[in-house]
């Protein structure tokens, strides 16, 4: 027992230490709220003039459709959705040979930088979440979770939603072990992202059978899940199945990760190493 | 006056030698790229998907709606295959201008400056990637498609042309301008990203959608709507809903000509107040 506590206690650390790593790059943050907004505010004029013509596309009224803008721009940097986050850093470690340390610190892989990736996902909430969310409210009058269950749940399907992510991302990183350059597999990997977690368009205008078929993947954690809960167009036990399809799919990529990782140090010499 | 016209035949013999330079460079890269055989595929089919399921995201918005700020699925293809065009080709040359905040902060941009290739020919040719023709051919096929919608005389096909070699330029000297941001602020790059690719972004759209306040910034302040607006409002014969007058569509070239050289003294002054980082 002690044990845990004492390995709580370093994760938390590690997670810590990535969000100040994060937090050194000020103007950056700056450049990309600004950059995040502008592209709030295109799309919630392409989207108003959608829901202009229908005016209860896949269930949503107009201010739905544009609040869902806003907080996907919000999400786009703290699920990481095109990629990035701690899992380059591992990809660099397997590409340079650094990883043959990383393999022998007391420490699992995957909650190493699945620490740190937390600890980023938390700096980029608090700032590149907030950045845009407030310009929202005040150019658009976005609306926020109505109800303390909304806005628990939405929190709840948001830490979901970046471990999803990172499960994918780590699978990718992986992928050098065997490529040894991880850039083909991860813009691909990006793009997916883009188009099925509803970064595109909501999952929720998309036509049948592609809709419900996207809603049952991992990607429809990164945006459509948490936004649907905010929005409150899930409520009750909807709620908890959303939150339930994305627990299933985290266990699933974790232990993908697990094997994966098996595999990769079975069987392929570390460069250099 | 002399010297004048020895900087001038200097200056000129420098321009012509820029695309063998900028072809040499380019090669060694796309060898390079050609080392990692599965990411090099993978890339080109990536980043035509880019843009294909931009558009496939457009015309799902038609499988709900049949027209859009009052346009039609083959006129928005239009507008987004002209602006698709301009943005790659511009990207397939000046691309990687973007990365010259990197280039400052790791102090590579010194080792560019002792070559005696100019600057922006060297960052141009960087990292050079034939991969980006995807997004090049994706847009073609889109204004193919698009190209439906226009009741085409001689007039209109060299309008089109003329279109898309300006759109190319508008977009690259909003690559190259924007960058140069970077020689003040090294890690706000993104910044140019708002500029560059929500340019982009917005005229995939007919401009209806917008407010008339945002139309008018975009045709006075940052001239994205010369991009493909404009000319493409006279390809398909359509009065201009904003009451803009008509000759707009017919001036992209001197607008390009005007966002290069504007992007030209931005560069210049970058450099000027470009100093080491001494790592």
């Amino acid at each position: 027992m002690p044990d845990a506590v004492q390995d709580a206690g370093l994760y938390a650390a590690i997670a810590r230490r990535s969000f100040h790593r994060y937090s050194t790059y000020r103007a950056a943050t700056l450049a990309g709220i600004f950059t995040n907004c502008v592209f709030g505010v295109i799309f919630s004029f392409a989207y108003l003039a959608l829901w202009d013509q229908r005016h209860h596309a896949g269930g949503y009224d107009a201010n739905d459709a544009v609040t869902y803008v806003w907080i996907g721009q919000a999400l786009l940097m703290t699920v990481a959705l095109w990629g990035g986050g701690t899992t380059d850093d591992l990809a660099a470690r397997i590409r340079s040979g650094d990883v043959a340390i990383d393999l022998y610190r007391p420490v699992g892989l995957i909650g190493w930088y699945l620490a740190g990736d937390l600890g980023r996902a938390g700096y980029h909430f608090l700032f590149r979440g907030l950045g845009p969310t407030v310009l929202g409210v005040i150019l658009f009058h976005i609306a926020l979770p109505a109800t303390p269950v909304a806005a628990v749940g939405f929190l709840a399907s948001l830490v979901l939603a970046v471990v999803t992510s990172f499960g994918v991302r780590f699978l990718v990183a992986c992928s050098a072990f065997w490529l040894l350059d991880q850039t083909g597999v991860r813009t691909m990997s990006g793009v997916v992202a883009l188009f099925c977690s509803g970064m595109v368009l909501p999952l929720v205008i998309f036509p049948e059978p592609l809709k419900s078929i996207l809603l049952a993947l991992p990607w429809a954690s990164y945006l459509q899940t948490p936004a649907d809960i905010w929005l409150g167009h899930r409520t009750g036990l909807d709620v908890v199945a959303g939150l339930g399809l994305q627990v299933f799919w985290v266990l699933v990529l974790l232990a993908l990760c697990h094997l994966v990782l098996g595999a990769a140090t079975r069987k392929v010499v570390v460069q250099g190493g | 006056m002399a010297e004048v016209a020895g900087e001038v035949t200097g200056r000129l013999a420098e321009l012509r030698r820029s695309p063998r330079q900028f072809a040499q460079i380019a090669r060694m890269w796309v060898r390079a790229g050609l080392a990692y055989r599965t990411s090099f595929w993978t890339l080109t089919v990536a980043n035509g998907l880019i843009t294909v399921l931009d558009f496939v995201g457009l015309a799902l918005m038609f499988h709900t709606v049949d027209r859009l700020g009052g346009f039609g699925l083959r006129e928005i293809a239009l507008l987004y295959g002209v602006s698709g065009f301009g943005i790659g080709v511009a990207h397939l040359f000046i691309g990687t201008v973007e990365d010259i905040g990197t280039h400052v902060r790791t102090g590579t941009l010194d080792t560019m400056l002792t070559r005696p290739v100019p600057l922006l020919v060297q960052v141009g040719a960087d990292q050079f990637a034939f991969r980006q023709l995807g997004r090049v051919t994706q847009s073609l096929v889109v204004l193919g498609y698009g190209a439906g919608a226009v009741d085409w005389t001689p007039g209109r096909v060299l309008l089109a042309v003329v279109t898309a070699v300006a759109a190319t330029g508008i977009f690259f000297s909003f690559f190259v301008g924007f960058s140069c941001l970077q020689f003040w602020t090294v890690d706000a790059g993104e910044t140019s990203n708002a500029f560059t690719y929500g340019g982009n972004t917005m005229t995939q759209y007919p401009m209806t959608i917008f407010p008339r306040e945002v139309l008018k910034s975009l045709t006075f302040v940052l001239p994205v709507a010369f991009v493909n607006w404009y000319p493409c409002l006279a390809l398909l014969g359509r009065p201009d809903p904003f009451g803009m007058p008509s000759w707009f569509a017919y001036i992209s070239p001197v607008v390009a000509v005007i966002t290069l050289s504007l992007a030209g003294l931005a560069w210049r002054s970058g450099l000027r107040h470009y100093t080491s980082t001494g790592s």
